[in-house]
């Protein structure tokens, strides 16, 4: 609470001393714990934190190289390809191993140093890594599309198609899967705010139903921490389908599925926002008391008086 | 010690609690430190002989027991507990009544205490503090919220300057945590705490109590 205050006697603190020291093991579960519950952006500062607490390297280098890769893909945290202009997504649909990870628009592969938060090399990707040219045709012509609506939507976004499922699929007569990945964040310690949105389309090719159907998840974070730390989560998820139609077609009407329900989600959450201080916020506290006149501090004594009246008569709330 | 305040900076306050006992687990030499500066959600107990809850907090604790504004009586029992001089205990008990009509004013609701004790300064400290549920099982009758809890402490110390001035400052914290659950919306959770300081001169037969949240 707050440190001034110096009357109360203290509880009893040698407790602590009977309690056995913790295992190596707990202490770098207890760092995992922290490093994956960071906000956006600022693992780098929880690690300098926790490694300070820990004051102890092995069990500190234990838990980043655990929590890291785990931390870096469900954040979808982008690095720069050296020498590229390209940005490679970190996540689970493009891991080829938890160090390699594939940028699927210029097939390429990315080996990342996850504690770094950096890519170190690039190779181009093997055809074994590419899905086959029929679904390509479709990744591509979504990832073009994805592509440009990102670019009008966000002001720093970064999005990839990947093939999550049937990437042999040669011909018309089988199932396969694309994943729509799309990271935005917005870093400003300046400010004191950080913030990102997530989003996550998994779009299904029902071949013998000649249907597509596309599932979707967004996760929104912000972290405001001047003199403080507020932080908002907000996620939701989307359902939809289209029919099959060729990979141009699609793209066009599968990227129009998805705008439609971002631009939704968007504009429900600045209500949600808005509304706070109005409603929401209501069954907290109010802004002007029930009277809606401001608190009479230099007349209290009416409201203990009509108190004291209503106490006398019985008549109270 | 800094470190671990930055990291309670940067957790999910949702999660504050248990970031709190992780600290106390791996530097428990720091443990009464990370006590007196983390805020944690207030606790309430039941004043036994009024049958009216009341706030725990730093502020009216004496080892393991608590002093109620209420009865003025320690729970559990204390025998050499401190309390205020007569006449702080006076204004304490006026506090708690006229801020009982601000917290139902603006809160419809909850449950507030305020404690004051004499400094060494020759000044003296009160604590307001006001707990709100306003989830749909707690005071939120307009249920709005899934879950939704408002918790504010203001410490105000109050001291002495020379010619009938006094000083006083204000340090504000709210936490709050909302969670709202919709068809359109998804989840969408708020939480956190944001604390704040104010300092005044001004004469001291000019009694302003400065609390806004």
């Amino acid at each position: 609470m707050h440190n001034n205050n110096s009357r109360g006697r203290v509880a009893e603190e040698d407790g602590n001393q009977e309690e056995a020291e913790l295992s190596e093991k707990q202490k770098k579960e207890i760092a995992k714990w922290f490093l994956l519950n960071a906000p956006a952006g600022e693992i780098q500062y929880v690690a300098k934190d926790i490694r300070s607490v820990l004051d102890d390297d092995n069990v500190y280098n234990a838990a980043a190289s655990e929590a890291f890769p785990s931390h870096n893909k469900s954040h979808l945290i982008s690095l720069k390809l050296p020498g590229k202009s390209e940005d490679v997504l970190i996540t689970s649909f493009g891991e080829i191993n938890e160090n390699e990870y594939i940028e699927p628009r210029t097939a390429q592969v990315a080996r990342v140093d996850h504690v770094k938060q950096v890519c170190t090399e690039v190779r181009p990707a093997t055809d074994e890594e590419l899905p086959s040219p029929y679904v390509e045709d479709y990744r591509c012509a979504l990832d073009a599309e994805i592509m440009k609506y990102v670019g009008e939507a966000y002001p720093k976004g970064v999005c990839s198609v990947y093939c999550a499922r049937g990437k042999d699929v040669e011909e018309p007569g089988s199932d396969f899967e694309l994943v729509v990945v799309i990271s935005a964040a917005r870093h400003s310690p300046q400010n004191f705010c950080n913030g990102s949105w997530r989003s996550i389309w998994n779009v299904e090719f029902k071949d013998d139903v000649q249907i597509v159907e596309v599932r979707g998840r967004m996760q929104v974070g912000a972290h405001y921490f001047e003199e403080g730390n507020v932080q908002l989560d907000a996620k939701h998820e989307f359902q939809d389908s289209t029919l099959f139609q060729s990979p141009d077609d699609l793209a066009i009407s599968l990227t129009n599925i998805i705008r439609h329900h971002e631009t939704e989600y968007l504009a429900s959450l600045q209500a949600s926002y808005s509304n706070l201080p109005d409603t929401t916020f209501k069954d907290l506290r109010r802004k002007l008391p029930v009277t809606r006149t401001l608190f009479p501090w230099h007349n209290t004594l009416q409201f203990s008086l009509t108190r004291d009246i209503s106490k006398e008569l019985g008549i109270e709330k | 010690m800094e470190a671990a305040m930055g990291l309670m900076r940067r957790m999910p306050p949702k999660h504050s609690e248990t970031a709190l006992s992780a600290l106390l687990s791996l530097i428990p030499q720091h443990s009464s430190d990370l006590l007196s500066q983390v805020d944690q959600p207030l606790q309430v107990i039941c004043d036994v002989d009024y049958g009216k809850e009341f706030i725990l907090c730093e502020y009216n604790r004496d080892a393991d027991s608590y002093r109620s504004p209420w009865s003025n009586k320690y729970h559990p029992p204390l025998e050499d507990g401190p309390y205020p001089s007569p006449e702080l205990r006076k204004l304490e008990i006026e506090a708690n009544e006229v801020f009982a009509i601000y917290r139902d004013q603006y809160y419809e609701g909850g449950i507030s205490s305020v404690y004051m004790w004499e400094d060494e300064n020759e000044g003296f400290v009160a604590c307001f503090l006001i707990k709100k549920d306003g989830s749909k099982s707690g005071h939120g009758r307009r249920g709005y919220l899934q879950e939704g809890a408002w918790d504010a402490i203001h410490v105000m110390e109050v001291g002495p300057e020379e010619e009938g001035m006094a000083h006083y400052c204000l340090t504000s914290t709210v936490m709050l945590s909302l969670t709202t659950n919709n068809e359109s919306t998804g989840t969408f959770n708020l939480s956190g705490s944001i604390r704040r300081q104010v300092i005044y001169v001004v004469e001291y037969n000019i009694m302003v109590f400065l609390v806004t949240g």
